[in-house]
């Protein structure tokens, strides 16, 4: 008698948890979304970003990086070449080539069109010391790669004290496992 | 007198320094609102045959504002893939918060592309708690193999951007050695999204960029 009421409490303490389980985590792909939910609406463009920095560092101050926002990247290059190579060759006036051999022209055709290429095989970095554009990892030192690209010159050996700027890794370690980020301050 | 005025001028350069931020709080028309993307990641996940997407928003919360950052139900996030290189999506997957929720839908191919996006609700691909300031992070999981979590974490980024800014206004002329990192101690508002690969196309390389989109 007392196994048996045992047993039928622990069948109902389990019966509660996949009933509780079912009802919180409602992940399934071929589940149908609930009727109430409104989902409906058009959705309009307000703020993009491809690889980092790209508007700060590249588009003035103000109205022209809302319009940097609002311009689709397959439509950025024709508009913004032209804007980001007077704005490199104004931060670095001795600019002619950079490490990766690239003229202010195709220096600044590539980042115009602000988009992050990722490769879908193998190790994804902006940058680690062999990997080069193959993505952006939590990790990679976008800025110092960025920095050395406008002042480095050819050799990547010019202007040394604009080229790095000694913050080397986030304050907080990442995670190994998803979510990956640090937990919040 | 002339050192207060001197200190206030240092500082007020420090303040607009910190306002103008690495793409955080960039542009007029999203700073200080949900629309504010501060950094995109895209990188391999510890299961190498998963890709993962980070879309960090609302950057440079401190700890006391952290609580308070919520996401927005009018703001949508879209993480677009070009896999022909025209730099045109070609595959999107979107994020929408609804009540304490944050539903993913996607990857699919948007019927129309560009500046104006619909949610497609056949494509829903799962949907996670949004995780609390404070608290455990928050994992869903889909069937197709998809995790997803949306919360405040720690903003990855680094960055001496106050001597950038300084060097950029002329008021510098080198970094400092060792810099400060102007978001040591600062936190985002994460929208993480890991995804096997074989849903991104067929493609040996993807174009990526994030948007938000603000319903009409």
């Amino acid at each position: 008698m007392k196994t048996n009421k045992i047993k039928f409490l622990a069948v109902s303490v389990l019966t509660v948890i996949l009933f509780a389980s079912c009802s919180t985590s409602n992940n399934d792909p071929a589940v149908v979304l609930p009727a109430a939910i409104d989902f409906s609406g058009t959705f309009t463009l307000k703020d993009q970003m491809g690889r980092p920095a790209i508007n700060t560092v590249f588009v003035a101050s103000g109205a022209p990086k809302d319009a940097f926002n609002n311009t689709i990247p397959s439509q950025m290059g024709a508009t913004y070449q032209p804007v980001f190579q007077a704005k490199l060759l104004n931060l670095n006036s001795a600019y002619t080539t950079n490490a990766l051999g690239q003229t202010a022209t195709q220096f600044t055709t590539l980042l115009a069109t602000d988009v992050l290429g990722v490769k879908k095989t193998g190790i994804t970095s902006f940058y680690d010391g062999t990997n080069l554009l193959t993505g952006r990892a939590l990790g990679d030192d976008v800025i110092d790669t960025e920095l050395l690209l406008i002042f480095g010159g050819s050799a990547g050996t010019s202007n040394p004290a604009l080229t790095k700027d000694n913050v080397n890794a986030n304050d907080n370690p990442f995670l190994t496992a998803f979510p990956y980020l640090a937990t919040a301050w | 007198m002339k050192k207060t005025r001197i200190v206030l001028g240092l500082s007020l350069v420090a303040i607009s320094a910190i306002l103008i931020a690495a793409d955080h709080k960039d542009a007029p028309a999203v700073t200080g609102n949900a629309n504010d993307i501060t950094d995109v990641y895209a990188f391999q996940g510890q299961d190498t045959n998963n890709m993962v997407f980070v879309v960090n928003t609302q950057g440079l919360l401190s700890p006391t504002a952290t609580g308070a950052a919520t996401f927005n139900e009018n703001v949508m996030t879209e993480i677009n893939i070009d896999n022909t290189g025209d730099n045109v999506e070609d595959l999107v997957i979107q994020a929408i918060k609804r009540g304490g929720k944050m539903y993913f839908f996607g990857p699919f191919a948007p019927s129309v592309t560009g500046v104006n996006s619909t949610i497609n609700t056949q494509a829903l691909a799962g949907n996670v708690d949004i995780s609390v300031y404070g608290g455990n992070a928050v994992v869903g999981t889909a069937t197709n193999g998809m995790k997803f979590f949306a919360g405040p974490r720690d903003d990855p980024f680094f960055f001496d951007l106050s001597r950038y800014n300084l060097i950029i206004a002329g008021s510098a002329t080198t970094f400092n050695n060792p810099g400060t990192d102007t978001f040591a101690g600062t936190n985002v508002l994460a929208t993480i999204i890991e995804v096997p690969k074989s849903l991104l196309g067929s493609s040996a390389t993807i174009n990526v960029w994030a948007e938000t989109k603000q319903k009409q």
